[in-house]
């Protein structure tokens, strides 16, 4: 560690900071709060692509960089807020699982992501690389996310919270994807997101909620 | 070079002993500040205790040898406690008397007692502050022990004094998982001396209380006891707070009569910044529901594994 130069100790930093904010969006009950959370660690990505970018001198790492600070702490969030206040759900909260179960899962998820991704580490050759396993924890927090929530909402949020947990991972593991799919992927997330605004729009036209387990029975069963 | 040593232990204790009600004292008046309240004296805590203990005590009929003998052991178990806590020095000769493990242990002892002794009698109230007490304990126990194995990987020992030394002499850097459990530390210190999220040390309905529902049997000497014990746990708390995660400015090792000099101010000065954080924190958070101190303890256990999984990975 006395050895690791200072802005390496940054990143490893940011990298703790992403897997810290994942555990609070699977512990934070109010979907607003959640959306904060979510353009919080589009900004530690942010930041840590930069990080990487002056370390490495790799310019494209700059334009991603760009690219996650439009689109994941400005356009997203802003695009989720406006959408949480047309759907007047400001107060949405959800009943949550027992919260110290879910954190344990949690903590057992890590560990199971950090063994899967050290023999993977191993291969690389990027001064990150020991920032794959938080990555792949990030991803695999983000599916826990999903799986414990019921509002259409808050599974937006997991979604997106696993596409900055891939995108980190791509970053750490060969200082990023070429600048062509990070274009695709970027455009893609922003589509989905709108087509799942409508969504909302349509659910809520149906159901009178978002709450998606009206969702799992089919008509004929009523 | 061991008669300061000595010294400093000898001191070492005494300042614990003496400076404990007052460290209370300082934490209550910055509460008060804070809330726009008249403080009251620094000196209240002291004058509590002499107070009680120039009063006869009323012990129940019904009472065991065991609820005469708890205070004195849990005062005794703080009074050990401190002994091996470096707060001014860390080459104390008593620290291979126990590391970082058994002081969880001896916090454990009086834990137990206090909570068999608050049972003992048989109130409802008693029984019920004794296993709130229990409840919050075994899961801040495993919290702190988490805390201290981060802070013993970082330094490869689990003597507290030579864990303090190690950290303190290493060249500066970014310690995420320092970090994280310094916060999950936080966390522990505040649920463990029934500080505000957890449980309110002002208030007089029993239905919320926890420490002090087990203190309601109690009179007189054994009460001055229990709370100087309960000062003393305090500011050991805050003083293991201080040897994990700003450890600079004690005397470290063998040093000599003007790093001791030096250390006095630093620990003071530690105690005061350490007084007000803690009032901010009481100040600004609410008390959690009783339900909730799971979820709360649990968060901190969830910081202190954080940063042992960070530093296994990260290395940092």
């Amino acid at each position: 560690m006395q050895d690791t130069p200072f802005d390496l100790q940054l990143l490893n930093a940011c990298a703790a900071i992403l897997l810290l904010l994942s555990f609070a969006m699977l512990a934070q009950r109010r979907t607003v709060a959640l959306v904060n959370l979510l353009a919080l660690q589009g900004f530690m990505l942010f930041v840590a692509t930069m990080l990487l970018a002056w370390r490495t001198g790799q310019n494209h790492l700059y334009v991603s960089a760009g690219l996650t600070l439009v689109l994941k702490v400005i356009a997203l969030p802003w695009l989720l807020h406006m959408l949480i206040k047309r759907l007047q759900v400001q107060w949405d909260t959800e009943p949550l699982l027992n919260v110290p179960g879910t954190m344990l899962i949690g903590l057992v998820t890590v560990v199971f992501a950090f063994g899967l991704a050290q023999p993977i580490a191993e291969l690389a050759s990027t001064a990150t690389r020991n920032s794959l396993g938080i990555a792949l924890a990030v991803i695999l927090l983000a599916f826990i996310t999903m799986i414990t929530r019921r509002k259409a909402m808050s599974q937006v949020v997991g979604f997106l919270s696993m596409e900055n947990g891939l995108f980190f991972g791509a970053m750490s593991a060969t200082y990023g994807m070429p600048m062509i799919v990070e274009f695709g992927v970027a455009l893609d997330v922003l589509v989905a997101m709108l087509v799942l605004g409508v969504f909302f729009f349509q659910i809520r036209e149906q159901f009178d909620s978002l709450d998606l387990h009206h969702l799992e029975s089919l008509k004929e069963d009523q | 070079m061991n008669a300061i040593a000595w010294f400093t232990q000898f001191l070492e204790v005494l300042a614990a002993l003496a400076l404990a009600p007052l460290f209370l004292g300082w934490v209550n008046a910055c509460r008060a500040w804070l809330q726009n309240r008249r403080a009251p004296s620094l000196l209240l805590p002291y004058h509590g205790i002499r107070k009680l203990f120039h009063k006869d005590a009323v012990i129940a009929a019904n009472a065991s040898p065991l609820f005469r003998m708890a205070p004195y052991v849990v005062f005794g178990a703080m009074v050990a406690a401190a002994a091996v806590i470096p707060s001014m020095g860390t080459g104390l000769p008593f620290r291979s008397a126990a590391d970082a493990i058994a002081l969880v242990g001896l916090f454990a002892i009086a834990r137990v007692f206090m909570s068999l002794a608050a049972m003992d009698i048989g109130t409802a109230f008693g029984t019920l502050g004794a296993r709130r007490e229990m409840m919050v304990g075994f899961l801040a126990e495993p919290a702190l022990l988490m805390i201290i194995f981060v802070a013993s990987l970082l330094s490869a020992t689990t003597a507290l004094p030579l864990i303090s030394e190690r950290l303190a002499v290493q060249a500066p850097a970014l310690y995420p998982s320092l970090a994280f459990t310094a916060v999950a530390f936080t966390m522990v210190l505040l649920a463990e001396n029934a500080r505000i999220p957890v449980d309110n040390p002002a208030t007089h309905l029993e239905l919320t209380m926890i420490h002090e529902a087990m203190l309601l049997e109690y009179s007189a000497r054994h009460l001055a006891l229990m709370e100087w014990a309960a000062a003393l746990k305090l500011f050991n708390y805050a003083c293991i707070g201080f040897a994990l995660f700003v450890p600079w400015g004690a005397s470290l090792g063998e040093a000599g009569v003007l790093a001791l000099a030096i250390s006095i101010p630093a620990l003071a000065a530690k105690l005061a910044i350490a007084g007000v954080w803690l009032a901010l924190l009481e100040t600004v958070s609410a008390k959690l529901r009783v339900f909730r101190a799971p979820e709360f303890m649990a968060t901190a256990f969830m910081f202190a594994v954080l940063g042992l999984l960070v530093h296994l990975l990260l290395g940092a």
